[in-house]
């Protein structure tokens, strides 16, 4: 698997400490290093050379800041020029120049396109917009098909004049009936092409030349190797591309490509898809993909989703009981299914800095059916039980077991855990209003928020 | 030209660009002057920036290159230095045939987007352009419409086909398209899978679910798991290989989509580090555009050009 780059670096410096400056040799290791780490995110050659020679040309001779590890001072700057490589342009659309807002979606095959189409449409939607989806792939088998069944889970209209069987028709029939129904975008999903296919380019022109595309997004595989360049850049140069989508980056691929492809074709990236439901495409921010590129785990990703799911009055009156010890498994219940709201477990843990290598230890990655069954057993329980857990003798723990499907291990393994649990918060929250418990949390946020190096 | 003719063909497009600039290196490499001295570190970095962009990554070019630079004696060019360890590191994966059932059992698994529903159409069209009657069983009952494209390939193909409705479990479809195949004599049994990152335990499990099906309703089964590549893809395939061994025992590799553009180096990381065999490669968007691996001709296909004659055609 691959070591992130920080811990990578952390072993260099190791030897270090306590160096107030950086020494050439001790830079010229770690450019190894990095070198090393971008290559196998599919960097691309050159890209990595020139990049090496500009942090190498900022690092020699630099004090350490006080606050700094000399391993953590050559992530910063690492990372500083990476986020600078991005630019900091917004992710998102263009502004559109007129009424319905057109957005054209070019790829390769399998790159994802129709699902981007349908997440952006979502990501519109969640905006106030109201997009019409279109489909020109009149090539892949059921193309046309797939969208039409994305369209209707995503709660999206999708436009398909049966029998229109030519791709600029169908396109420029969407826009007319946009105008006519009154939605305000109109995403046109094409058939995936290879970039040296010139007959499938000039009909990608002709659709493009039909519709006038505010936004004209490439979409690409966050696994893509080296071969990014010269097919984004083959797309710009037939099509104009605005923008970038890179799909898949929820598997554990660094998406170095994309860094690639911003810095050689010079085009900036719009979104990432993060996950697999409908609502798992974000506006691009640079530092995020950084982070992920460095290893360095996707904390503030994790902090947003936590401040849209957690209802903040709801966490006080926890914090209260907290203290009063008054704990129940109707709270633990309200808590897990918190939890949850912020996305499958997987991708949660993924976010969380040296989780990737959480994965490698048998056993450890989470199951989601666990979960499930830790629900129905306190579905299962009486409202008194649930409040207080101490009533719940041996025929209630086989009741329990009985109508949750589960078996009494299982409701003994669950009380074990929760009296466990109660203990620690216990222990957490003994501090009292405001006292070292949420103290320390805060300190934890602010470690993570501030300074992510090396964590 | 072979069956490889067509491969040579869709690597020549692009290939061209990167062969180029091998002239170039090997020209210099090979100059009548330097003949006799080792390969030079100039040398070597031109090399080893040719690998990596091939995707084949930085472990398995830094070998090659450091193999190359090691062994390049006097008057031997380094362009068959390169080509024979190429060679031997997909010769050294694994190549033993698989083996056959009653009926053979063939899993294809991948992540999202690589081709599987297509390899399965063509390698079932190669099956029966050889005079099997395989079966293919839609089992990738999770992505919207996939079920259908299988069955329009099905149809391409002229093979019959077993779907699940959409959302059923996959283990359920396989269990009767194995039931199919048994009572009516069609092998092999070819069954699509959703695709699925492999970051994703649960579905990985849903895999293992799969294999222990197929094991327990024929004996030897699955007798070959291919996990479908994108050419195009980078060095995270080899995360991927990982995953898909362990979790569904993935015997080779079909690399997909191979025309055009990319040169699938990755699979040259796969076969060096994992052992695993590349079984077919995709070379176009047509049913017969899949054919059998293999390492003599990809080699050459990667490295064919117009050296033969002794010069680059540009100076002719």
């Amino acid at each position: 698997m691959f070591e992130s780059l920080s811990e990578r670096l952390q072993g260099i410096f190791r030897t270090l400490r306590g160096e107030a400056r950086l020494s050439e040799s001790a830079v010229e290791s770690a450019l190894r290093e990095i070198r090393m780490a971008l290559l196998e995110a599919d960097v691309n050659f050159r890209v990595t050379k020139a990049f090496i020679d500009r942090v190498r040309e900022r690092a020699v001779g630099q004090d350490v800041l006080r606050s700094l590890t000399p391993g953590q001072h050559v992530v910063r700057i690492v990372r500083d020029e990476l986020i600078a490589l991005f630019g900091d342009a917004p992710g998102g659309l263009r502004a559109a120049k007129s009424t319905p807002h057109v957005v054209l979606l070019v790829g390769l095959q399998g790159a994802g396109k129709t699902t981007a189409a349908a997440r952006l449409a979502r990501w519109m939607a969640r905006r106030g917009r109201h997009p019409l989806l279109v489909s020109t792939d009149v090539r892949r088998p059921a193309a046309i098909e797939q969208l039409g069944v994305l369209g209707r889970q995503a709660g999206i209209r999708v436009f398909d004049p049966a029998g229109e069987a030519d791709p600029v028709a169908r396109a420029s029939r969407a826009i007319a009936e946009a105008r006519t129904l009154g939605f305000d975008a109109v995403i046109v999903d094409t058939a995936g092409r290879l970039h040296v296919d010139s007959a499938l380019m000039g009909e990608l022109q002709a659709i493009r030349d039909a519709v006038h595309p505010d936004d004209a997004l490439y979409v690409a595989d966050a696994m893509t190797g080296q071969d990014a360049i010269r097919s984004a850049g083959e797309f710009n140069r037939h099509i104009g591309v605005t923008g970038v989508i890179l799909t898949k980056l929820d598997g554990d691929a660094r998406g170095g490509a994309a860094l690639s492809v911003v810095a050689v074709v010079g085009v900036p990236i719009a979104f990432v898809g993060v996950g697999e439901r409908l609502d798992d495409l974000e506006a691009f921010q640079a530092d995020r993909l950084v982070s992920r590129l460095l290893g360095m785990g996707d904390v503030l990703s994790l902090i947003e989703r936590a401040e849209h799911v957690v209802d903040r009055d709801e966490a006080a009156r926890l914090e209260r009981k907290l203290r009063a010890d008054d704990f129940t498994l109707e709270d633990f219940l309200a808590q897990l299914k918190t939890l949850r709201k912020l996305g499958p477990l997987e991708q949660v843990l993924a976010m969380l800095p040296g989780m990737g290598r959480l994965k490698d230890l048998a056993g450890a990655s989470p199951d989601e059916r666990q979960l499930n069954a830790v629900e129905a057993m306190i579905n299962s329980m009486t409202p008194g039980e649930r409040r207080s857990y101490r009533i719940i003798d041996g025929s209630r723990r086989r009741r329990i077991a009985r109508g949750s499907g589960t078996a009494v291990e299982d409701v003994n393994r669950l009380l074990r855990q929760f009296m466990q649990m109660r203990k620690m918060l216990k222990a957490v929250g003994a501090g009292g209003p405001g006292g070292g418990g949420r103290r320390r949390m805060r300190q934890a946020a602010a470690m993570l928020r501030g300074r992510g190096l090396g964590a | 030209m072979g069956l490889f003719g067509s491969v040579r063909e869709g690597l020549r497009r692009t290939a061209r660009q990167l062969l180029g600039r091998f002239d170039e290196i090997s020209r210099r490499a090979d100059a009548p002057e330097r003949r006799s001295a080792p390969v030079d570190a100039e040398t070597a970095d031109a090399l080893e920036e040719l690998l990596i962009g091939a995707d084949m990554g930085v472990a398995a070019a830094g070998r090659t290159v450091a193999a190359v630079t090691g062994r390049a004696r006097r008057g031997e060019p380094l362009r068959d230095l390169v080509k024979a360890e190429l060679l031997s590191i997909l010769q050294g994966a694994s190549r033993t045939a698989p083996p056959v059932g009653d009926p053979t059992v063939i899993m294809v698994v991948g992540v999202n987007g690589t081709g599987k529903t297509t390899s399965v159409a063509k390698l079932a069209y190669l099956h029966r352009a050889q005079g099997a009657r395989p079966l293919v069983c839609a089992a990738d009952t999770f992505r919207a419409a996939a079920v259908e494209q299988l069955e329009i390939w099905a149809r391409r193909a002229e093979v019959e086909i077993i779907r699940g409705r959409e959302g059923s479990d996959p283990a359920s479809v396989v269990f009767d398209a194995l039931a199919a195949g048994k009572a009516r004599g069609w092998s092999p049994v070819i069954v699509d899978t959703a695709g699925r990152l492999h970051t994703r335990a649960n579905l990985m499990q849903e895999l293992a679910k799969i294999r222990r099906i197929a094991e327990r309703e024929v004996p030897g089964a699955p007798h070959e798991v291919l996990l479908v590549l994108d050419a195009t893809v980078g060095q995270n395939a080899l995360v991927q290989a990982r995953e898909f061994m362990a979790a569904a025992g993935v015997t080779g590799i079909v690399l997909a989509k191979l025309d055009g553009t990319a040169k699938g180096g990755i699979a040259l990381a796969i076969a060096h580090d994992l052992g695993l065999p590349i079984r077919y490669v995709g070379v176009g968007e047509g049913i017969g555009d899949l054919v059998p691996f293999s390492a003599p001709e990809y080699v050459d296909a990667l490295f064919e050009n117009s050296w033969e004659g002794g010069r680059p055609a540009s100076q002719r």
